[in-house]
């Protein structure tokens, strides 16, 4: 018998029931919370008069409409000026404190956005299930864990009997070897593996992340790298166990501690796939000819190397493609040939779940200090993922760095990544973006934006363009 | 849960691929904490020629004359018809919730996105995968022919055009059940409450640090 993938191993360690009719009932171990997915599920839950499962597995924070300005902080929910915001914001509050779920409220310092509050809690750990109502739950899989997105509807479901209903997925290995050059970072290649599978590729997989180039990530990096699975159309992507995992993971704070320490690194030394495991699809990329990414259109799969030119809709040969192409350079307000390096930008956003742990932070501190934001950028934000990044990063002096070169450094949440509060960007204007979705009004009404690394947005934010980090 | 049988209905088209959850209902409506309400802000930007605002009465706002969904002949379309990879990005069940109270009962496409597939079904809101070429060619008599009406049946698994043609389609027979029946899916995981418990028990023994409470 062939062996085991991790996607495998994870599966069967969670498998409450398998029915005759392919569907199967798996037990979620993590249920991560937040404002905006969460308020119809728990009155459904009301409604039926149904109680959470298991109140202990569930952890809550408020992200996507937080204000980020400490001025609209200073006052808590109260303050939020949006009223709408504010009523979601609240509901959240009031149902965490009616059944009994954990909160980090919105000025505590373990407040953050949901997918970096996970992993760096030790709420999230390696061979755990975790969901969450929102997409980018793939996150977590880094750690070596089968997290993804759910609906509302799931979320009521998980917090009413700790399962779901599930069909398994089929197994992807991307294989990255090699070895990344200088400048070239996990958000360069993970755009790079939105280009080469498309934004449909991953699409009723699970992804494995293997080879060399993951091998030798950081921790952080390989989170950046599995946020983004869902982009290329897996609703999980996943990293096998090895050192770098467990470094991270020990010390945190719900991680286990002492003997129950040991048996849990005993127990994770099995979350890697087997040598002579298959895969159902295979996918190989040599990881030293990836340059530094920007995305140029309006889905993540439209993204070309720095040096590239726009492209041109008649060399599509596709009428479905050549038509997108040609409505993405429309919105973009692009020109076929034009150099991606000659692409201004208005505003300059490093954050969201993709790109806001320290050293995403660390990375674009580098490259603008000692410098001015040009004059052209009428905003560059820099939004710490929660309060403990926060802490550390201004510990470490980098606020002061980023205030100094005229970057606004502010507080935790999604911000401008999806303009669900009051970072937005206006219309029609350009954006060098950390976050991980370029659709059409994503960050604002009539925004066009750059999907790039903190490195890259941090160069374009100096320059007022695109510019290669590699010639800085 | 809503459940599904059969729908003769309007068609209506979508006609693009890759269609996301942003599209399909921008984020500042997802600042409702209700689950109604939502199709007035379906396809908002593209419907529209301003921008929508939550809370908002949108009978006064600028049609967008160009959008199908705008044209008379389309006006009561209960079946969308659309293209590759429908309802890609957030996991928003938004997305199927603003369909839904727009007047959608299915959208048939050459494929889906998968939270947003598996999203559809908790509404009654019937997903159907048909090959590019049949979609091509009901597009191609959609466009051809005003009042074009499809007939989906989900027993028998076949969507039928005006001419009697017949296209059958494939779905998972859970899911098929449950859209037949409109079962509550929280109801009948619970009958499983003793494997559950059982499973739970076991792993809380093996893997106890699975178990440590939150605080």
């Amino acid at each position: 018998m062939a062996g085991k993938t991790l996607y495998d191993k994870l599966w069967d360690a969670h498998l409450v029931e398998q029915r005759d009719d392919g569907s199967a009932l798996i037990y979620i171990d993590r249920h991560v919370v937040h404002e905006v997915t969460s308020p119809q599920a728990f009155e459904g839950l009301r409604l039926a008069g149904r109680k959470p499962w298991r109140v202990d597995s569930v952890i809550a924070t408020p992200d996507h409409n937080v204000p980020t300005t400490s001025a609209e902080r200073a006052s808590g929910v109260e303050g939020i000026e949006d009223r709408v915001s504010r009523i979601q914001v609240q509901t959240l509050d009031d149902n965490c404190d009616e059944f009994g779920i954990v909160e980090f409220k919105i000025n505590d310092r373990r407040q953050g956005i949901v997918h970096v509050v996970g992993p760096e809690t030790g709420a999230c750990l390696p061979g755990m299930t975790v969901v969450c109502g929102d997409s980018h739950t793939s996150t977590n899989g880094a750690l070596g864990a089968l997290a993804h997105g759910i609906g509302t509807s799931e979320v009521e479901h998980v917090l009413a009997t700790q399962c779901l209903v599930a069909k398994k997925m089929k197994n992807l290995l991307i294989k990255v070897d090699g070895q990344l050059g200088e400048g070239v970072t996990p958000k360069d290649v993970v755009l790079h593996i939105c280009g080469v599978i498309g934004t449909a590729g991953g699409t009723g997989f699970a992804i494995e992340f293997g080879g060399q180039v993951f091998r030798d990530m950081s921790m952080e990096g390989r989170l950046t790298v599995c946020n983004m699975a869902i982009e290329a159309g897996a609703r999980a992507g996943m990293v096998a166990v090895d050192e770098t995992t467990l470094s991270y993971v020990q010390g945190r704070t719900y991680a286990p501690v002492g003997a129950e320490w040991d048996a849990a690194v005993a127990n994770w030394a099995d979350l890697h796939t087997d040598t002579d495991a298959v895969f159902d699809k295979v996918v190989e990329i040599n990881g030293t000819d990836i340059k530094p990414q920007v995305s140029w259109g309006t889905s993540p799969e439209m993204v070309l190397p720095v040096d590239a030119l726009v492209p041109n809709p008649d060399e599509e040969s596709d009428p479905v493609k050549r038509e997108g192409i040609t409505r993405a350079l429309e919105y973009m307000g692009l020109t076929a040939g034009q150099k991606i390096t000659d692409i201004y930008v208005d505003r300059v956003f490093v954050g969201s779940c993709t790109n806001s742990r320290i050293e995403d932070l660390r990375a674009a501190a580098d490259v603008v200090k000692g410098k001015q934001v040009a004059a052209s950028v009428k905003q560059a934000l820099i939004v710490p993922g929660s309060g403990e990044v926060k802490i550390q990063a201004e510990e470490e002096g980098l606020d002061k760095i980023f205030i100094e070169a005229g970057l606004e450094w502010r507080e935790p949440g999604c911000s401008m990544c999806l303009a669900m509060n009051a970072d937005k960007l206006g219309d029609g204007e350009h954006c060098a973006s950390t976050s991980n979705r370029n659709f059409e009004g994503r960050q604002g009404y009539g925004g066009r934006t750059h999907l790039v690394s903190p490195a890259m947005a941090a160069a374009a934010a100096i320059a007022g363009h695109f510019v290669d980090v590699r010639e800085l | 849960m809503k459940s599904f049988t059969r729908l003769t209905g309007l068609a209506a088209p979508m006609d693009r691929a890759n269609v996301d959850t942003d599209l399909i209902i921008p984020k500042q409506f997802l600042k409702s904490i209700k689950r109604s309400g939502f199709g007035p802000n379906l396809f908002d930007e593209l419907r529209y020629l301003d921008e929508g605002q939550p809370d908002q009465d949108n009978s006064g706002r600028p049609l967008n004359e160009e959008f199908p969904l705008n044209f008379f002949r389309y006006k009561g379309a209960q079946i969308l018809l659309t293209r590759e990879n429908f309802g890609c990005g957030s996991s928003r069940e938004h997305a199927p919730w603003a369909l839904d109270d727009y007047g959608f009962r299915a959208v048939i496409a050459p494929s889906f996105a998968d939270i947003f597939f598996n999203n559809s079904f908790k509404n009654g809101l019937l997903p159907i995968v048909l090959s590019d070429e049949i979609v091509d060619q009901l597009f191609a008599e959609m466009y051809a022919s005003e009042g074009y009406e499809l007939s989906v049946d989900l027993e028998s698994q076949a969507v039928m055009t005006p001419s009697g043609q017949v296209f059958k389609f494939e779905i998972d027979e859970f899911r098929k059940q449950c859209l037949l029946n409109g079962f509550d899916d929280i109801g009948l995981t619970l009958q499983n409450t003793d494997a559950i418990k059982t499973y739970e028990a076991r792993r809380r023994q093996e893997t106890p640090w699975l178990f440590d409470v939150v605080k």
